[in-house]
C-alpha cells in the first residue's frame, strides 16, 4: 500500500486523529490563555512579581515534555487528564511572558492620560492597556499554539488523543507495512494542523487588532 | 455653546513629600485661581510645577494641604469622579491610538453616562470648536494625524464633557514652532470663547506672557517667586531669579502682551480675482497707494498687485504680482505682525478672520506708534515703581539705623 492509499483508506480514523489532536490543542489554548494573561495582569506591575512568573514558567518549559507527561501519569492517571494538564502548562510560557512585556510596553504617558480623563483602574486595563498590548500577546498565544502542535504527539505516550497515537504505533512497528505511513501521516497531519491554527491567528489579528496600532 | 463657565481653584498649603526624600517635592504652596481665568505656571525643569498641577485632579495624591474647587473641599472625595469634572491635556497630546479621533472624543462624555446622541453631536461640536471638519476627521486614527492636529484633539478631548476647569501640562511642547504658535492662538479664541478656568505648565516664558492672565513664576519645590500679570512681571520682577526667568529683551517681550486686536486696523484697497481686468485697473488707479491686495475666490488675501505689474504680465492675473507671504489674525500677538511686516516688502501685512478671510491690514506706522506707546506707558510704570521701591528703602534703612542707634543703649 503507497502512502496515498493508506490516506484514502484510513481516512476515517485520520480525520478523528486529527480533529482530537486540535480540538486538545485548542482547548488547551483557550485555558493557557486565560491563565497567561491573568497572570501577567496580576504581575506585570510589581518588578519581582513580573520576573517570578517569567521565571516559573520559563522553568516548566525546560522540562522534556516526555518527562513531564511520565510525572503526571501517577497523579492524574492516564488518558486526556496528563495531556491536558502538561499542554496547559507548556502554553503559558510564551503568552505569560509577552503579556507582561506588551503591558508593561504601553507607554506611561497614555496610562496617565487614561488616569487623567477619569478612567477606573478596571477601566483602564480593559480600554486602553489590554487593546494596546494586545499585538504582542497575540503573537504569544500563537508562538505557543506552534509549540503545543508538538508537545500534543508526545500526549499519545499516556493513551491521549490525538495524531501522535499514529506516530507511536508506527515507530512501535517499524518494519511493518503501514509503520513509515503512519509516521508520515502523523508528521504531515500536525504540520497541516499547525499552518491551519496559523492561518486563524492571522486572521484573529486581522479582526481584533485596531487599525490604529496594526503595523 | 457651553454651559458650564470656569470654577474657582484654591490651593491650601499644598504639599508633596516622597517616602525617603526629606525635602518635599511641593513645598506648602497657597494660591487662588479665579473662575475664567489662566494661570500659567512657569519655572525651570523639575522645579515641581507639573508635580502642582497633578496634585489639581490627584493624579498625584498631595501629602497635606487642601485643595477646593468651587468652595468644594476635594481631596478627599472620589479621585474618579473628581477627574471627570477635570479636563487634562497632556504634551504630545495623550491620544490613545488604537481609537478613532470620534472615539478618543466620545471618552468621557460616554463615561458620565451621556445618551448615544449626544455623545455624537458633541463629537462634531468639539472637532468643530478645535477646527477640524467632522466629516473628514471623524474616523481617522491619531497616527493619521500631524502633530498639531493631534493636539487640537487632544484639547478637545480634554473639553468634551464640559468641564470648568482645564489643566494643561506643557501641551504644546511636542510641536514645531509655527504649529505651536497656532496652537496657541487657537487656544486663546478657544478662552475666549468658553472662560474656562485654565491652569497651564510651561517652561516658556514667552509661551506663559502670550497666553497667561496670570503668571505664576516657580522656583524649585513650588515655591512661588512671583504671581502676577505677565506686564506686572516684564516691568516688575520681584527678584533676580525672575528677573533671570524673563530673560533679555523685556521690550520686545512686551510686544507679545498686546495683539492685533488692540491697534487700530486698517482698511485697505482690495480687489478679487473674479473681478474683471478692466475693475482692477480702475482701482488700482483710484486707490492712491502703490499696491492693491489681490483676494481671492473666498476671499482670502492672495497677491500684491503693484501698478504696472499686470502691465508686465500682459494683462494675466495669473502671473502678475508677488504671493501674500504671511498674514496674521486678530489674535496674534504684536511681535507676530511685527515679524510679517518686516518679512513682507510691502510694508504691511494682511489681518485675516477664522477661516482666513481678508478683514484689515496692519502697516509698520501704526506698529510703531503702538510700540511707541507702549514703551513709554511702561516706562512711567517703571518709574512710578522705582520711586516705591526707593521710599520704602529709605523707610527700612531709617528704622534699620533707628535700631543700631538703639541698641548700645540696651
Amino acid at each position: 500500500m503507497n502512502f496515498w492509499e493508506y490516506l484514502v483508506n484510513r481516512h476515517q480514523q485520520l480525520l478523528t486523529d486529527a480533529y482530537q489532536h486540535a480540538s486538545a490543542v485548542f482547548q488547551c489554548m483557550v485555558v493557557a490563555t486565560v491563565l497567561g494573561v491573568l497572570i501577567g495582569v496580576v504581575t506585570y506591575r510589581s518588578e519581582w512579581a513580573g520576573n517570578l512568573a517569567t521565571l516559573v514558567t520559563s522553568t516548566i518549559l525546560t522540562i522534556p515534555s516526555l518527562a513531564m507527561i511520565g510525572l503526571l501519569i501517577p497523579i492524574v492517571g492516564l488518558g486526556v487528564a496528563p495531556t491536558v494538564v502538561t499542554l496547559t502548562l507548556y502554553g503559558l510560557l510564551p503568552i505569560v511572558r509577552n503579556s507582561i512585556v506588551g503591558l508593561r510596553g504601553v507607554d506611561p504617558t497614555l496610562v496617565d492620560a487614561a488616569t487623567g480623563i477619569g478612567m477606573s483602574r478596571l477601566k483602564r486595563l480593559v480600554r486602553i492597556e489590554l487593546p494596546l498590548a494586545w499585538p504582542p500577546i497575540l503573537t504569544g498565544i500563537r508562538v505557543s499554539t506552534q509549540m503545543l502542535m508538538g508537545i500534543a504527539a508526545i500526549a499519545a505516550y499516556a493513551s491521549g488523543p490525538g495524531l501522535g497515537n499514529l506516530i507511536f504505533r508506527g515507530i512501535a512497528s517499524l518494519g511493518s507495512a503501514n509503520a513509515l505511513n503512519q509516521v508520515l501521516a502523523g508528521t504531515l497531519g500536525i504540520i497541516v494542523l499547525a499552518l491551519l491554527f496559523d492561518a486563524a491567528y492571522v486572521l484573529i489579528g486581522r479582526l481584533t487588532i485596531s487599525r490604529g496600532i496594526r503595523v | 455653546m457651553s454651559e458650564s463657565h470656569g470654577a474657582n481653584i484654591e490651593l491650601e498649603n499644598l504639599s508633596k513629600r516622597y517616602p525617603g526624600n526629606p525635602q518635599p517635592a511641593v513645598d506648602n504652596v497657597t494660591m487662588e485661581i479665579k473662575a475664567g481665568e489662566t494661570v500659567i505656571f512657569v519655572g525651570p525643569s523639575g522645579c515641581g510645577k507639573s508635580t502642582t498641577l497633578k496634585m489639581i485632579n490627584r493624579l498625584i495624591e498631595p501629602s497635606s494641604g487642601r485643595i477646593r474647587i468651587n468652595g468644594e473641599d476635594v481631596t478627599h472625595i472620589d479621585p474618579v469622579k473628581l477627574r471627570r469634572k477635570v479636563g487634562y491635556a497632556i504634551q504630545a497630546s495623550g491620544l490613545f491610538p488604537h481609537m478613532t479621533v470620534a472615539q478618543n472624543i466620545a471618552l468621557v462624555p460616554k463615561m458620565i453616562g451621556w445618551s448615544a446622541s449626544r455623545v455624537r453631536e458633541r463629537v462634531e461640536e468639539m472637532l468643530d470648536l478645535v477646527g477640524l471638519d467632522p466629516g473628514e476627521f471623524h474616523g481617522r486614527y491619531p497616527r493619521q494625524l500631524s502633530g498639531g492636529q493631534q493636539q487640537r484633539v487632544g484639547v478637545a478631548r480634554a473639553l468634551a464633557a464640559d468641564p470648568p476647569v482645564l489643566l494643561m501640562d506643557e501641551p504644546f511642547g511636542a510641536v514645531d514652532p509655527i504649529t505651536r504658535d497656532h496652537l496657541q492662538d487657537e487656544l486663546i479664541r478657544l478662552q475666549r470663547e468658553l472662560h474656562k478656568t485654565i491652569v497651564f505648565v510651561t517652561h516658556d516664558f514667552d509661551e506663559a506672557i502670550k497666553l497667561g492672565d496670570r503668571i505664576a513664576v516657580l522656583r524649585e519645590r513650588s515655591h512661588i517667586a512671583q504671581f502676577d500679570t505677565p506686564e506686572a512681571i516684564l516691568t516688575n520682577p520681584a527678584d533676580d531669579f525672575v528677573s533671570g526667568f524673563v530673560g533679555a529683551g523685556a521690550a520686545l517681550k512686551r510686544l507679545n502682551l498686546s495683539r492685533v486686536r488692540d491697534v487700530e486696523i486698517t482698511d485697505y484697497p482690495t480687489v478679487s480675482v473674479d473681478d474683471p481686468l478692466q475693475t482692477i485697473f480702475n482701482s488700482l488707479r483710484a486707490s492712491g497707494t502703490n499696491e492693491i491686495l489681490l483676494l481671492d475666490k473666498r476671499g482670502r488675501p492672495y497677491k500684491w498687485l503693484r501698478r504696472g505689474d499686470l502691465m508686465r504680465a500682459k494683462g494675466s492675473l495669473a502671473r502678475a504680482g508677488t504671493l501674500v507671504h504671511d498674514t496674521v489674525t486678530r489674535d496674534a500677538t504684536l511681535r507676530d505682525a511685527l515679524e510679517a511686516v518686516l518679512t513682507d516688502n510691502t510694508g504691511r501685512v494682511a489681518v485675516t478672520g477664522r477661516r482666513g478671510e481678508y478683514t484689515g491690514v496692519v502697516d509698520m506706522e501704526t506698529l510703531m506708534n503702538s510700540v511707541h506707546e507702549l514703551l513709554e506707558a511702561d516706562r512711567l510704570d517703571a518709574m512710578e515703581h522705582q520711586h516705591e521701591l526707593e521710599e520704602t528703602r529709605s523707610a527700612l534703612t531709617h528704622a534699620e539705623q533707628e535700631g543700631h542707634g538703639g541698641e548700645p543703649k540696651a
